[in-house]
């Protein structure tokens, strides 16, 4: 990567932001968002993310991107995972452990149904958008 | 020309340049604000929390050691409100402070009970709780006891800032926290150069001189030995002070007839082997300076700069003067040539010497050349204020008593001797004496040396002697030794000729008339008086140059010889040697 | 097939004892007799806070927010809603400060969080500078670089209001104004990372959330105040937001948001870390300058204020994590918006780390203003185990304890100021009826005591002081006059001691003794402590006329201190009781008292 000049920054923001609104990244419409700041990693986010990228590709599930973030602030519910699948509204799942994110895969990316007990209330607007 | 601040203190206006403190301004308001951890010759440090004083009507507290003024401050220094904060915090440090004023070394003179005594403390409220630790008595120059030490951090910042010794540090945190060396290491295995500069600044009795008094009594009771004593020229413009005379007024007299009434057969004078010091190193000096040796040379009178650069500029040991320091050379040659005199071996006499410093006590034993009589030279090394104690401790009436003269052969000085007690002085002795032997004429043209006088940390000049023009360069306070050795190091590693010829290092501020051995409390506005003592003493005396001393000539005549003679060469000079930092 | 609606259902344990369950098919009932319950998905989830207005029902994807839904509402919001698609306006929560909010119109506003520190935590991917860049990241900083002077810069931080959110509360921009007047030269922009009160983690979530955000606000405050160099002093406990922060560093430098000729402006720019090795002192911005310098972590006096002469005697300016993360917002979105939300003392927002003995810990972010209750128990979901409230502590153990009667209090630096505490860096610690002041008190000036650099002695020693006096009252030795001795010396700490620590130390003995002295008072001359904390004070006692003789606590007791025979009443020898409590836990007829 060359560095930046002002032009080549706005031209890679608006792209980025592009692709974000088509929420297709990387050619994967299912976004599963792992919460990954200490207190999530504490909590066994670690396994919850490796869980999830093993039941995917067990599943060969191809449309999938999994990814991590930062703390969501939820911090009495870590693990904590994010589930964007298009068509239905971005849930946020609370205490994932590795049979709640099997549960995940198999009932809410795959069936397109949300799992009881687990939600979480998302903390705030997005300010930015 | 600096701007000027107005303001108020306590309703009264005052004036004062910019960057004055407001404790100092208050001093213009002739208010005196207490304080326990600020010393003039240190930053402020602001720890203990006495000095809080009230700006305007704001709650908040602001401590008056290190907090500028301002235009149109409103300043209160005591009201009922403050007084009581402050109460609170002198009964909290002294809850945690044992409560053993009468056996303590500062009793009398210690900050924190001159400070109880005038907030009239009777009963603390808070219980006493007193950690319990080890005593270090490793060197035998200082006393470190941490369980009387207040956290002010005086001794830290002299031992670093002022030193360049770094021994001491804070170690710890929180009420953990002690003034200690790191690591854990004794004061004698840590770098410490004994100079005592942190017992002089302590300000209770946490650190304090290594107190060898009872040895000198009990030297003095030895019926089979001869009591002889020596003065160095800084105890007779300090020693006073704790009798109540005036910093810098000379008591010479009284001290070697109070010295007799001890019980001392003989009174020698350290300011006579000065002299000696002049013919010994002045020689040396004439003869690297004219036939090219090796240069710099650097004097070696003061032991806790000897120390200083064993350990931290080894790269320097052949620039070092070999002749001993006067202390050394007078106890060598009151055990030969005084004790051949008497008919005494040197095993006979009982060597002591009262001295402005806690290295000297270090120094007496420092290396096998300290024991050139074939016994150890110097037997004991008391402090000034170790006599003080003496003194009074036997009813002498010090301020009433007759002056007496020192006894002969060892005992008559000139200016040139009297002079080494500060910064500067044993420079100007040298420079004396040197432009007569290399001139050959009788007099220099001014016996004063202005250039090397002074408070300034390093000073230089160029001396014309002759067609030969000698640069020196005089130093005093060890934090400005550094600076002054890196430029000669810069010389040789750019192949230049070092930049002096000539290098005189004192380690304790304003030289010997600072020392750590001298009475608490030293200011410069002390010191400064304590120098005009001595250049008193140098301009009272008749002969001011060392070669003329009578003695000396005799000396020289009837039993060393030449100086730098072998016999001389056995007796009066020694040799050093790169040491370890730490010990351990 | 995805559903066209989902019915979120609140699960808390609140919300099910509303008739959360009755609720939850009541709207099966009517789903199915409206016959959508293809279209429609109800789930029950974790609790969604709000517990004093629950049942909370949630509908998605539209995310209406209804409260207080009984299951008689049930019927009207399938039939109006999710059939018609009309909102039912009765049950609809209504949040006076949310309507308040500029910049937000339009979006049905029930929460009470309002993320700008925390904008992009748990959003972006905090390893992928492209992530920060597409959320409008080195935008601000776009524009402070090729549309705005220096001192417009300030000027705008000045007028935002931010003020500094390590604790103190000074404003940032006249922070940046003073060093900015000092002469050209080297000057610094260090970042305080030093997180260090018990229990609050804001900036670490920060730091490892969205760690090109303190980078930019670090640039720009760097190019208003003309620093070329930044330092950002972390503490070494923290190692993934080092890593995250190394990572960040490294792409900024690869893209050239950070080094030579930044963007083609011409203002070059660089950061390294510091770490510090956890002393809590650092935390204080002269001790922080002496540490980043390789020296005692120890306080200075000031003035002379960093600003003015700092890090090796240049002009420092030091910001905390969270007051930098407001800068790039302040900067897009303009002071005026900023200054809009909070209160008239503080602007903006404020992120506080929700411990304690609430529900719903975790990390939230609030507009300045927000009062307690709405903290702890709309956001917080209330009181674990439905515990009564007792008190809450702000700003970490340097702050004050809040009475109940302050619940409703508007929250700003003024306000907590006002009420003995601190807003501090923003741990929030809630104590319930099961904690006992003093001994919170002792645990907070236990920490403090342990903290304290050593160097000044009110701190010094009256913190050990102080600690002595709480634990003697915790064991019930305390007397009154121990009281005024606290008093004493908790004013000589606060007004006598030189840094922040040691000014702020004594509040959780100054403000328990204003509001609690009750229970001070019950320590001292009942023994009693009503918490049941403390354990000195506590006597576990056998009622002779509930004691139906059974033995179950005395094969229970790990001392044999309990004897008596089957069917006999038992007793508890108190010298051989070890006040475990287990007796007491054992129990089946609620025959033995703890008092």
């Amino acid at each position: 990567m060359s560095k930046l000049t002002l032009d080549s920054l706005r031209k890679l923001r608006e792209e980025k932001q592009r692709s974000l609104a088509l929420r297709d990244s990387e050619n994967k419409d299912v976004q599963v968002v792992v919460g990954m700041g200490t207190c999530g990693i504490a909590a066994g986010a670690k396994d919850t993310f490796g869980a999830i990228v093993d039941i995917i590709a067990e599943k060969g599930l191809t449309n999938v991107l999994v990814r991590q973030t930062g703390c969501m602030g939820l911090c009495h519910s870590e693990p904590t995972v994010e589930v964007v699948v298009p068509g239905m509204p971005a849930i946020i799942y609370g205490k994932v452990d590795v049979d709640v994110a099997r549960r995940i895969v198999d009932e809410h990316i795959i069936g397109h149904k949300l799992l009881d007990n687990h939600i979480c209330d998302r903390p705030a607007v997005d300010i930015i958008h | 020309m600096a701007t000027m601040v107005q303001l108020e203190i306590n309703g009264v206006p005052v004036e004062v340049p910019a960057g004055t403190t407001i404790l100092n301004a208050a001093r213009l308001a002739h208010i005196k604000i207490p304080t326990l951890c600020y010393h003039p010759d240190l930053k402020a440090g602001a720890s203990c929390g006495l000095c809080i004083v009230r700006n305007g009507n704001s709650p908040k507290l602001l401590r008056a050691c290190c907090t500028e003024v301002a235009p149109g401050m409103k300043i209160t220094t005591h009201d009922a409100d403050i007084v009581s904060v402050r109460r609170t915090v002198l009964e909290l440090i002294l809850a945690n402070h044992p409560n053993d004023c009468l056996q303590c070394p500062r009793s009398g003179n210690c900050e924190l009970q001159t400070l109880a005594a005038d907030f009239g403390l009777r009963d603390n409220p808070f219980p006493r709780e007193v950690a319990q630790l080890p005593v270090d008595r490793s060197t035998p120059s200082i006393v470190l006891n941490p369980s009387k030490c207040i956290k002010c951090g005086r001794c830290a910042d002299v031992c670093q800032h002022m030193q360049n010794v770094w021994a001491l540090e804070f170690i710890g945190r929180g009420e953990k926290t002690l003034m200690m060396p790191a690591a854990g290491v004794s004061l004698n295995e840590s770098p410490c150069i004994k100079c005592g500069q942190c017992s002089a600044h302590c300000p209770v009795g946490a650190i304090y001189e290594n107190d060898e008094t009872a040895k000198v009594w009990e030297g003095l009771r030895e019926t089979s030995k001869v009591p002889v004593v020596q003065i160095a020229p800084a105890v007779r413009v300090a020693l006073g002070e704790a009798f109540g005379m005036q910093p810098g007024e000379l008591s010479t007299g009284k001290i070697y007839a109070a010295l007799r009434r001890l019980g001392f057969k003989k009174v020698f004078d350290t300011n006579f082997s000065a002299d000696v010091t002049i013919m010994e190193e002045g020689t040396e000096f004439i003869k690297r300076f004219t036939s090219g040796g090796k240069l710099p040379l650097i004097t070696s009178c003061c032991p806790a700069w000897t120390d200083w650069m064993e350990k931290y500029a080894p790269d320097f040991t052949e620039n070092f003067s070999s002749a001993k320091s006067p202390q050394q050379m007078l106890s060598a040659l009151a055990k030969s040539y005084f004790a051949e005199k008497e008919n005494l071996r040197p095993e006979d006499i009982f060597m002591v010497s009262v001295m402005p410093c806690t290295a000297k006590k270090f120094e007496i034993s420092r290396c096998e050349e300290m024991s050139a009589t074939g016994c150890q030279d110097t037997d004991v090394v008391i402090t000034t204020r170790e006599l003080a104690r003496m003194i009074k401790s036997s009813g002498i009436d010090f301020i009433s008593l007759p002056e007496e003269c020192a006894d002969e052969l060892l005992g008559h000085y000139t200016g040139a001797g009297t002079i080494f007690g500060v910064t500067g002085g044993v420079m100007e002795a040298a420079l004396r004496t040197a432009y007569c032997l290399i001139t050959g004429e009788k007099t220099p043209p001014s016996i004063v040396f202005e250039c090397v006088r002074g408070m300034d940390g390093v000073k230089e000049a160029e001396i014309v002697i002759g067609d030969k023009t000698v640069r020196i360069a005089v130093a005093h306070q060890m934090s400005n030794v550094e600076k002054v050795l890196d430029s000669v190091r810069q010389d040789i590693a750019e192949g230049r000729k070092p930049r002096y010829d000539f290098i005189e290092v004192m380690a304790c501020r304003g030289g010997c008339i600072g020392g750590g051995g001298q009475p608490c409390g030293a200011t410069d506005e002390i010191r400064a008086k304590r120098t005009a003592g001595l250049y008193r003493d140098d301009e009272r005396c008749v002969l001011r140059m060392s070669h003329q001393n009578p003695e000396i000539q005799a000396l020289y005549k009837n039993y060393l010889g030449e100086p730098g003679g072998e016999k001389a060469e056995k007796l009066l000079h020694t040799h050093y040697h790169r040491r370890p930092v730490y010990a351990k | 097939m995805a559903f066209k609606n989902y019915i979120l259902v609140c699960g808390g344990t609140a919300c099910d004892s509303g008739r959360g369950v009755e609720l939850t098919e009541a709207l099966r009932r009517e789903i199915e007799a409206a016959g959508i319950a293809e279209d429609i998905q109800i789930v029950r989830t974790g609790c969604l806070g709000f517990c004093e207005k629950g049942p909370i029902v949630k509908v998605l994807p539209e995310g209406t927010f209804y409260v207080s839904v009984k299951p008689e509402d049930a019927q009207e919001i399938v039939k109006e809603h999710l059939v018609k698609g009309r909102v039912v306006d009765r049950l609809l929560y209504n949040h006076k400060q949310g309507k308040s909010l500029v910049g937000v119109e339009g979006i049905d506003f029930y929460q009470k969080q309002f993320r700008i520190v925390l904008r992009n935590c748990g959003v972006i991917d905090p390893t992928k500078i492209e992530d920060y860049i597409a959320r409008d990241g080195y935008k601000a900083l776009e524009k402070v670089l090729f549309e705005m002077k220096p001192d417009q810069v300030i000027d705008e931080v000045l007028r935002s209001g931010l003020r500094g959110r390590g604790g103190a509360g000074f404003p940032t921009g006249k922070k940046w104004q003073f060093a900015a007047a000092q002469p050209a030269g080297q000057k610094y922009m260090v970042c305080n990372a030093d997180e260090g009160d018990p229990g609050a983690y804001m900036d670490r979530s920060t730091l490892e959330g969205d760690p090109h955000s303190i980078l930019e606000a670090m640039t720009i405050a760097g190019y208003s105040i003309g620093a070329s160099k930044g330092f950002i002093y972390i503490r070494a406990e923290y190692p993934l937001a080092i890593k995250r922060l190394e990572t960040a560093i490294a792409a900024s430098h690869e893209y050239g948001l950070l080094g030579e000729n930044i963007l083609g402006s011409g203002f070059s720019f660089d950061i390294e870390l510091r770490f510090g090795a956890g002393a809590f002192v650092c935390g204080e911005e002269t001790a922080l300058l002496a540490s980043i310098e390789g020296e005692r972590g120890m306080p200075r006096p000031r003035p002379p204020f960093p600003a003015v002469k700092g890090l090796w005697g240049r002009p420092t300016v030091i910001n905390n994590v969270e007051t930098l993360a407001n800068i790039p917002v302040i900067i897009l979105k303009g002071a005026d918006w900023f200054n809009k939300i909070g209160t008239e003392d503080s602007k903006g927002t404020k992120v506080f780390a929700l411990t304690g003995k609430v529900k719903n810990t975790g990390l939230i972010e609030v507009p300045m203003g927000t009062t307690l209750r709405e903290i702890i128990f709309d956001i917080g979901g209330g009181i674990k185990d439905d515990r009564k409230f007792k008190a809450a502590q702000s700003g970490g153990p340097s702050g004050g304890m809040i009475p109940p009667q302050y619940l409703d209090v508007p929250i700003d630096y003024g306000a907590l100021a006002k009420i003995g505490s601190i807003m501090g860096s923003g741990g929030l610690i809630v104590m319930d009826e099961t904690d006992c002041i003093p001994d919170i008190a002792k645990f907070y000036l236990d920490f403090t005591v342990d903290e304290s650099c050593g160097k000044c002695a009110p701190c010094r020693i009256g913190g050990r002081k102080l600690l002595n006096y709480l634990g003697r009252i915790c064991e019930g030795r305390g007397t009154l006059e121990d009281i005024e001795n606290m008093r004493k010396i908790s004013d000589a700490m606060c007004r006598a001691s030189l840094c922040g620590l040691g000014q702020t130390a004594s509040n959780p003995v100054r403000s328990s003794l204003t509001y609690f002295m009750d229970e001070y008072l019950e320590h001292i001359n009942e023994g009693k402590c009503r918490a049941g904390k403390c354990k000195k004070l506590i006597r576990y006692k056998i009622d002779p006329e509930k004691c139906k003789g059974c033995t179950l606590c005395a094969r229970n007791c790990p001392v044999n201190a309990i004897s008596g025979s089957v069917k006999q009443p038992h007793v508890i020898d108190q010298s051989k009781c070890i006040k475990c409590g287990a007796c007491f836990d054992k129990c089946k007829f609620n025959a033995i008292s703890r008092g």
